[in-house]
Parts: C-alpha cells; sequence; structure tokens
C-alpha cells in the first residue's frame, strides 16, 4: 500500500479526478458538436480551467450557493448539475435545465446551489452576497461564491460587492478566474494592477493568487478560505491564473493569441495532466484506475448528446409560461 | 457611385468617413479594436462581430479598447461629448444598458435642459438589438421604447444598408445624444449604398411600399416581415402601405397619419415587448389624431410579454413573423377585399 501525501483520500481523489474529467469530456465534445452547427448560439467553453471549478466545489455541498459566468459548464458539473440536463439545455430542448428557455449562457439548478450561468458580466457577485447573506440568517453555515473572470473584475458592481462583503462581514469568496483575456483582450491592457488580491486588500479583504491549474493549490487556498468564511471570518478573494484551451467563444479564430500558445498550453499547463500524473506517481491512483474512469465518463457523455438530440423541443406553450410565479 | 455592400460594412463606412472628417470623433467598446495587450495579431477583431475592423489602422490612436467597465466608459464617452469630443461608444449589446443606465439616462439625456440649455453632449452610442441569434434573453433584446421614454435622447434603428449610413453620419454630427440601434440579424444585409457622406434627417420615416388599404408601421428587421406579409396580401388585393420609422425618437408622426387618413386601418409591428412599447406608442397616437379617419381597431403586433427564450424553436415564435402580420391586417381588412 502507497502511503497517500494529499490531503484528500482516495475516493475523493477519483471523484476530484472524474469531475475534471467530465467537464474536459463535455467540453470538447462541445466543440465537435458545435463545429457541426447543430448548437444554436453562443458557447464559451471551460477547458483548461477545470481545476478552479472543482478544487473550490469539492468544498461544498448544497447549502453553498455559486454563482457562475457565461463560461459556466464547468461551474455547474463540479457543483453537482446534472450533466444530461446540461446537454439538453445546450441543445435547446424541452428536458434542458432550463427547459431550453436559457441555453449555454444560463444553466442554472438552485436545488444544487448553482445559481445560474450568466450573460452579465460581474453580476454574479452582488448575487453572492445575497447568497451569504441568506446563509447568515438561515444560520446553516452556507457560503457565496461568485466566479469572475479577469475581465469581469473590472465592473464597478465586482468592486462595490467587495466592499459590502466587508462590511456586512459575508461568508463571501470572490474566485478571479484570471485566464489572461477577456475576449481578445489581453488582462495586461485592461487592469492596471498586477494582481487581484492588491485589489481585495484595498477593500479589506484577504487574498491570495495561486496556479489555476495546480488543483491542489487551488483546494488549499480555497479550503481555507471557505472554512474561515463559515465561522464568520467574512469574505476573501481567490485569483486563479489559468489557460484556456479555446477561442473565448466556439468560432473565435483567436488571431489575438500567440502562435503555439494552446499547443503550449495543452502541453505543459493542462491542469487535468497535471492532476494525474501528479496522484499516479504516488501510487495511490493507478493508470489502470483512472482509464477505467476516463471509459466511464466517456459513456456518460456520449449518451448526453445522444439524448439530448433525441430529446423532444419546447411547445409553443413554453413560450409564455415561467415569466411569473403568479399573474 | 452606389454598391452592393452590407449593413456591417455600411455601419463602418459612416465612422470611417466621419472620422476622417471630423478630428474630434473618437471610438470607444470592449474589444473595438482587438488584440490589445495580447501576444497575437493587433486589431483582432474590430468589434465582437468585426463592425469596426480596419478602422485602427486608419485612425490611429483613434479607437479605444476599453477594461470591461461599461458604466465607466460609457459614461467617459458622455463626459468627453460633454467637454467637445464627439465619440461614439459602442455598448456591445443594448442588453447592457443595465449595468450603465445611469449615465444615459440621469446624465447624458438631461444635461441639455437641467443645466438651463448651456449644455451639449454629442454621443453616440451604439449597440446591437433584437432577437433571432439564439443569444438568449440578456443578449437579444429590443430595448428601444425604454430609452424613446426619456426625454432628451434620440432612437435610431435602421432596416438596412443605406439608412444605417445616413442615420449614424447623422447620428454623429447630431449635438444630442443618440442611441443607435443596430439589430444583429440585419448586419448582413446587402442594399445599394453610395460611397460617399450623407446624412439622413432624424424623425423622417420611409415609406417603404405604397399601398391604399392598411398601413403597416414598424422599424428595425421587422421592416421586411412586413414587406413579406405585404407581397402576401397583395395577391389577396390587399395593398399594404409599409411605413419604417427609422428614428424612434424623433418620431415622424406626419407621415403615419397622412397614410392613416388614406387607408383608415392600421398595424404596428414591433419587435419589442407589447406593454408601453413603440407600438402601443404610435397606435395610440394614431387614435387620438386620426380617430375619424380610422375604419376599424388598430391592430398591434409584438413580441409576447416575456423575455427572449434560447430554443430556437420558441425564439422563432418570439420574434413577429409575417404570418402574425398578416392575420392581423386580414383581422380588420374589409370583407370585400379578402379573396
Ligand atoms: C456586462 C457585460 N459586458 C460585456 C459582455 C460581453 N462579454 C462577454 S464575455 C466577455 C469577456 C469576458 O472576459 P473574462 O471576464 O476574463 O472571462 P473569460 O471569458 O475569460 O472567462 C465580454 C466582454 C457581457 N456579456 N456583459
Ligand atoms: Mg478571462
Amino acid at each position: 500500500m502507497s502511503t497517500n501525501p494529499f490531503p484528500l483520500d482516495k475516493a475523493d481523489l477519483m471523484k476530484a479526478y472524474r469531475t475534471m474529467r467530465t467537464i474536459r469530456e463535455f467540453e470538447e465534445r462541445l466543440h465537435v458538436e458545435f463545429a457541426k452547427g447543430d448548437i444554436p448560439g453562443f458557447v464559451h467553453l471551460y477547458a483548461g480551467e477545470e481545476a478552479c471549478a472543482t478544487g473550490i466545489m469539492m468544498h461544498l455541498t448544497d447549502v453553498d450557493r455559486i454563482a457562475s459566468t457565461h463560461r459556466g459548464h464547468g461551474h455547474c458539473i463540479a457543483k453537482g448539475v446534472d450533466v444530461h440536463e446540461m446537454m439538453a439545455e445546450i441543445y435547446g430542448k424541452a428536458t434542458g435545465a432550463c427547459r431550453g428557455k436559457g441555453g449555454s449562457m444560463h444553466i442554472a439548478d438552485l436545488a444544487k446551489g448553482m445559481m445560474g450561468a450568466n450573460g452579465i458580466l460581474g453580476a454574479g457577485a452582488p448575487l453572492v452576497c445575497g447568497a451569504g447573506l441568506a446563509a447568515k440568517f438561515r444560520g446553516d453555515g452556507g457560503v457565496g461564491i461568485t466566479f469572475i473572470g479577469d475581465g469581469a473584475s473590472n465592473q464597478g458592481m465586482v468592486l462595490e460587492s467587495m466592499n459590502l462583503a466587508a462590511v456586512w462581514n459575508l461568508p463571501v469568496i470572490f474566485v478571479v478566474e484570471n485566464n489572461g483575456y477577456a475576449e481578445s483582450t489581453s488582462v495586461d491592457y485592461a487592469t492596471a494592477v498586477d494582481s487581484y488580491v492588491d485589489r481585495a486588500s484595498g477593500f479589506g479583504l484577504p487574498g491570495v493568487t495561486v496556479d489555476g491549474t495546480d488543483f491542489f493549490a487551488v483546494y488549499e487556498a480555497a479550503g481555507e478560505m471557505i472554512r474561515r468564511a463559515r465561522e464568520g471570518g467574512g469574505p476573501a478573494l481567490l485569483e486563479c491564473k489559468m489557460v484556456r484551451f479555446f477561442g473565448h467563444f466556439e468560432g473565435d479564430a483567436q488571431t489575438y493569441k500567440a502562435k503555439g500558445e494552446n499547443d503550449y498550453n495543452r502541453e505543459h499547463r493542462d491542469c487535468l495532466k497535471i492532476f494525474a500524473a501528479r496522484v499516479r506517481e504516488t501510487g495511490v491512483v493507478t493508470a489502470e484506475e483512472f482509464a477505467a474512469v476516463d471509459q466511464e465518463v466517456g459513456a456518460l457523455i456520449e449518451d448526453a448528446v445522444a439524448s439530448a438530440k433525441a430529446a423532444p423541443l419546447p411547445s409553443a406553450r413554453d413560450l409564455t409560461s415561467d415569466v411569473y410565479v403568479a399573474y | 457611385m452606389a454598391r452592393k455592400i452590407s449593413m456591417k460594412q455600411a455601419i463602418n463606412e459612416a465612422l470611417d468617413l466621419e472620422m476622417r472628417r471630423d478630428p474630434a470623433v473618437i471610438v470607444m467598446g470592449e474589444d473595438i479594436v482587438g488584440g490589445a495587450g495580447s501576444p497575437g495579431e493587433e486589431d483582432a477583431w474590430g468589434g465582437v462581430l468585426g463592425v469596426t475592423k480596419g478602422l485602427h489602422a486608419k485612425y490611429p490612436g483613434r479607437l479605444l479598447d476599453t477594461p470591461l467597465s461599461e458604466s465607466a466608459y460609457i459614461g467617459a464617452a458622455i463626459g468627453a461629448a460633454a467637454c467637445g469630443m464627439r465619440p461614439v461608444a459602442e455598448l456591445m449589446f443594448l442588453d447592457f444598458m443595465g449595468v450603465c443606465f445611469d449615465q444615459i439616462l440621469n446624465q447624458a439625456a438631461k444635461f441639455k435642459y437641467m443645466f438651463g440649455g448651456k449644455a451639449k453632449t454629442p454621443v453616440v452610442i451604439r449597440a446591437m438589438v433584437g432577437a433571432g441569434f439564439r443569444a438568449a434573453a440578456q443578449h437579444s433584446q429590443m430595448l428601444t421604447p425604454v430609452f424613446t421614454h426619456v426625454p432628451g435622447l434620440k432612437v435610431v434603428c435602421p432596416s438596412n444598408a443605406y439608412d444605417a449610413k445616413g442615420l449614424l453620419i447623422q447620428a454623429i454630427r447630431d449635438d444630442d445624444p443618440v442611441i443607435f440601434c443596430e439589430h444583429k440579424n440585419l448586419y448582413g444585409h446587402e442594399a445599394d449604398v453610395p460611397e460617399e457622406a450623407y446624412a439622413i434627417p432624424f424623425g423622417e420615416a420611409a415609406v417603404v411600399r405604397e399601398g391604399k388599404d392598411v398601413t403597416i408601421v414598424s422599424y428595425g428587421l421587422t421592416v421586411h416581415r412586413a414587406l413579406e406579409a405585404a407581397e402576401r396580401l397583395a395577391k389577396e388585393r390587399i395593398e399594404a402601405e409599409v411605413i419604417d420609422l427609422r428614428t424612434l425618437s424623433p418620431i415622424d408622426w406626419d407621415t403615419v397619419l397622412e397614410s392613416v387618413e388614406t387607408t383608415g386601418r392600421l398595424v404596428v409591428v414591433d419587435e419589442a415587448n407589447p406593454r408601453c412599447s413603440i407600438a402601443t406608442d404610435v397606435a395610440a397616437h394614431v387614435v387620438q389624431e386620426a380617430f375619424g379617419a380610422l375604419k376599424a381597431a388598430p391592430q398591434m403586433v409584438t413580441a409576447p410579454h416575456t423575455p427572449v427564450p434560447f430554443s430556437p424553436v420558441l425564439e422563432d415564435l418570439y420574434i413577429p413573423t409575417a404570418d402574425a402580420i398578416t392575420a392581423a391586417v386580414s383581422k380588420i381588412a374589409p370583407r370585400a377585399m379578402a379573396a
């Protein structure tokens, strides 16, 4: 028996791997399906960024709420949203997580504590202040976590929310997903400070920057912040530096990236590869065990796509339902 | 010399010509040059759908990529306008107005009046509007009535490349704040457009089809649906006059009223949600001013009172169709006319 040097037991290591692998497979498959022209609208893929969502969500349960972004598939999967329902939603089907009314950019599952992917950048920050406030009133130790891109971090409402969370000492974590780009614009151009942690300190929030391609770095930093927030220690900011493997949205020619940038990232900064290699090295999980997960996940996504394609479309009635609870 | 170009090219050309003419014209927005600070190509995007592509090379330093901070840069455009510049700010999707509305509603719109006539704010805010792009509830709205409601703002929504060029040139030269609404599903639509600069005055609707039996009033994408309906109605010997409002504030009441005086029947088609819309506005005005001429109750064909759905099957039901317009006309057309 090999000794386990990680802060997670074997079952959790397997769970983390399965989550990251599921996100990766989901996104790689969408990339292929989108190119076929079957998927309507805007699709923003999370491939390359899996360690961030997973490293954080491993600490959460359904009482904890998250607010996601336009690049939300990874957050959804890591928070436990049903993969079949997600896929059906992206195909605009009646069986989708939002009955086909939201699409990729608005997948939500309130019962799972997933307050929605969001097409308005920065909008999740005020919302999780509300989630944190509600958790405080409920007294269940829940936390609110918002994901914010490097670009969205420059929204006024994000900055206002940091102050509000600090003033009200809310159990809220601001996670800055710094993948270097907002659409085609570099973070170096659009953000004047070198580190988002400097911003946090300006609002009286503790902050940490981690390598977002390192699952364990994210896991440990997030764990500490979440524990502190649950105990009434207040808000914090976690900046994860990471890479996106695909374009801003599907169809983006990515002319703003350096030549070979995607290849380099896939070779050297692939969070999934890095995780698997590190865990395998210790012998805690074997290559065969990972391969078995790969196979299961492959089958899961295959089935999700097949059933999404076969699923019924919404009916005309659905156009006008759900606008109000009662009217 | 006129040649066929798309509405996207026409808008690019209007910006180009006005930047050449007037050094006070500057353009700002997210990714309007694209690739700022990035390791790859410069002018990488030229706007999220490429509308401003190529302008950066011609006017270096006058196109400003902005951080993702609408409140700050839309406000800065308004402030610069009040200080002698003629900024054209791109708010990618008009839906994002929620993030920066104070600067538009309480600042730009009110300076002139609130300061006793002493200020002027010649800013243009360009933004995409409209459904049909499968872009769902937060990237598809036709929010024209919201802006039309606000005194001090001018609101423009062209239906074709020719009008887009002339109206944008007018918008840039205009001394008031203008909300310039570009229907994203019309960007590829082509028309004959002269190469030179020309301005289309605000408050002048276009009669895009003449007819004596019914007046169909619309703007933006649904003008094309109205024309489609008119073609079908012609086969039933109903001749519809189709009016493209082009600008919603100011609005050309005269053209609408004159037409209704002749036809006695009105159908207003509006892609916006139905309550307090351009449709209700036009119908109410016609009822008040031309009640005696009306032979039937004005009809309104609008989007339903719902957000814009994602699923294509639902979104296609959301946008007013030629079928719905035809049905509305048939409802008020005299029986003798119907086939
Ligand atoms: C309020 C608002 N402004 C602009 C946009 C358009 N937009 C969508 S994604 C994006 C870039 C986002 O960059 P970032 O926050 O870094 O997230 P990433 O895409 O890198 O995950 C922009 C400008 C939007 N959806 N909402
Ligand atoms: Mg980013």
